[in-house]
């Protein structure tokens, strides 16, 4: 069993890191900072750290005037609240304006659990994906997340990034992690299973258990939504002439619906779907959601089949 | 600085401007324009200091209209200040126009864009704790709309503003009295303002935001207060300089037509 880490602190450490290479960088934090892991660079950079308690509106918007002066923010908060309570922010005085925010935020998808539908943002991806300029990132693991905080930092422009809450297994990965470029994480010739976040070790999973009954599948890491690899997914397109795509979220407006966009407009696929069907969620353990919201690994298997 | 008179005639020339734009945009906001002309003339002729040459010179002391709206009263201060050359302002609300409908960056002078209204306080913090970080000893002002501050958002940045002790801030609330559907008393009373906003931690500040040396005196008076951020609460009138627009609140958001502009101009002449 590989390693289990949470993404969310391969977030703070790295914004640490950064933080003592790049002065310009600040951390912005509404009253989370301990579940989000700003807390970590707050206490070494207390100058450079604002909290501005159970308010987030006004903490996009401080960010943006901060970037307006050459700031470089990193501001959290859950997803729910990053994406849908400050969205008019985010949108138009952030985005708009093209300012240098990074917004990263944990407690994405139906695996924040116990909280139930509330703090549950299923529809996150979408709702980014509804804002020009703004860069989507959803790492899949630990390291992952390191990486792609870092090259977040490098980048000028707006990037949100999404994290879960609980640990997420490590994955085996060869190339380096590049803003925009999928990562293929095992090849195959008679499916490709793209997918996005925690959905890669059931897709994986998946894959092997393909693998014992005699068919390969190939699996892509789309940690990056925007910009969206367009030759990545082309390619499985040529390669295995059917796709499944996963993704720890609602089938309107995600990951899944992008790739079907692509490949419509280019190479018309068999395309199964892997995702939240239109619905809330609801309290429970992460692994009896998974089950209960069709994420799970014999999900992905049934998907596959259908193409197969 | 120079004195009040001059002050008086650069505001008169401003609003003038701003009946001729919007006359020829064929929509827009005069009402709120007109009632801040004044205020805005003070600041960028008298108050801030700026290089319009060079609108990204670090030190320059910070604006930010946050009621976006009245973005024809800003380009026409920032072409008589010399961001632009005067001939823009004839392409306001057009495709392709360095004047959007409301501010954005395609404006030289303009850092940060407004339009959705009760956003730009908390974007002026922002820039107070940049400042901060840099050493730099710039000032920020940002104008508010007497209807806009009913966004849950200008308090939550009203509190933030006072936590973290932005006494380089300065807000001035434009007190027209009007919002689009008619009285703010009647629409959504917003009293008892300086007791809300010195509630908040605020220094206030009561002026007639038409009486040029009382505009002087208040940010004057604002730059010496420390530990707090100051707001400059300036009764005014909607639609100002213009009797058949005085107190209208059609002209919130509808431009003079030709016969209308031609009367308003002869009373501004």
């Amino acid at each position: 069993m590989s390693e289990m880490l949470y993404a969310r602190d391969a977030y703070g450490q790295a914004l640490i890191e950064l933080g003592g290479k790049n002065k310009e960088i600040v951390a912005l934090d509404a009253d989370l900072s301990g579940s989000t892991r700003t807390a970590g660079f707050g206490k070494k950079f207390p100058r450079r750290f604002f909290d501005f308690g159970v308010a987030e509106q006004n903490m996009m918007g401080v960010a943006a005037g901060l970037a307006s002066c050459g700031k470089i923010p990193f501001v959290s908060t859950f997803a729910i609240f990053g994406s849908g309570r400050a969205w008019d922010q985010v949108r138009n005085t952030i985005c708009y304006n093209k300012f240098n925010v990074k917004i990263v935020v944990t407690h994405a998808g139906i695996t924040v659990g116990p909280d139930g539908s509330s703090h549950q943002a299923i529809g996150d991806i979408a709702l980014m994906r509804a804002i020009a300029n703004m860069t989507i990132i959803v790492p899949c693991d630990a390291p992952e997340t390191k990486e792609a905080i870092c090259a977040c930092a490098e980048y000028q422009g707006p990037v949100y990034v999404r994290l879960g809450r609980p640990k997420v297994p490590t994955l085996a990965k060869k190339d380096k992690f590049k803003i925009g470029r999928a990562r293929i994480l095992r090849e195959g010739k008679d499916i490709s299973i793209i997918a996005c976040g925690m959905m890669l070790k059931q897709a994986l999973d998946a894959a092997e258990v393909l693998e014992k009954e005699g068919l390969s599948a190939r699996v892509v890491n789309m940690h990056t939504i925007r910009p969206l690899d367009k030759k990545a997914i082309l390619e499985c397109a040529r390669l295995t002439k059917r796709i499944v795509t996963c993704e720890e979220h609602l089938l309107s407006g995600g990951l899944g619906s992008a790739v079907a966009s692509v490949l419509v407009e280019n190479i018309p696929t068999p395309v199964a779907m892997i995702g939240i069907r239109d619905r809330f969620g609801q309290s429970g353990s992460p692994e009896d959601l998974i089950k209960e919201y069709h994420l799970s690994t014999d999900d992905v298997l049934q998907a596959c089949r259908r193409l197969l | 600085m120079p004195p009040v008179k001059e002050l008086e005639k650069k505001a008169k020339r401003i609003r003038r401007l701003i009946i001729k734009m919007l006359e020829k945009a064929g929509s827009g906001h005069p009402g709120g324009s007109l009632s801040s002309a004044d205020i805005l003339t003070c600041l960028y002729f008298a108050v801030m200091r700026h290089k319009p040459e060079n609108p990204r010179w670090p030190q320059r002391d910070r604006f930010q209209m946050s009621k976006g709206h009245c973005c024809p009263l800003w380009y026409a201060v920032l072409t008589e200040a010399g961001y632009f050359p005067k001939k823009e302002l004839w392409t306001l609300r057009n495709l392709g126009s360095i004047l959007q409908g409301h501010p954005d960056w395609r404006t030289p002078g303009v850092d940060v864009a407004s339009g959705s209204l009760g956003q730009g306080l908390s974007v002026a913090i922002g820039m107070v704790l940049a400042g901060r970080l840099d050493k730099l000893p710039y000032r920020v002002y940002c104008l508010l709309g007497d209807g806009e501050i009913q966004e849950g958002q200008i308090w939550e940045a009203a509190m933030a503003a006072a936590h973290y002790r932005c006494d380089n801030l300065c807000a001035i609330l434009d007190y027209n009295g009007y919002q689009i559907d008619g009285r703010v008393k009647d629409i959504m009373n917003v009293e008892p303002l300086r007791d809300k906003w010195q509630a908040f931690g605020w220094h206030t500040i009561n002026i007639d935001g038409h009486d040029i040396a009382q505009i002087l005196a208040a940010f004057e008076q604002a730059k010496a207060v420390k530990d707090k951020p100051t707001i400059i609460i300036a009764k005014t009138i909607k639609g100002k300089g213009v009797s058949f627009m005085e107190n209208v609140v059609d002209f919130h958001g509808r431009a003079p037509t030709q016969e209308e502009a031609k009367k308003a101009l002869e009373e501004l002449s």
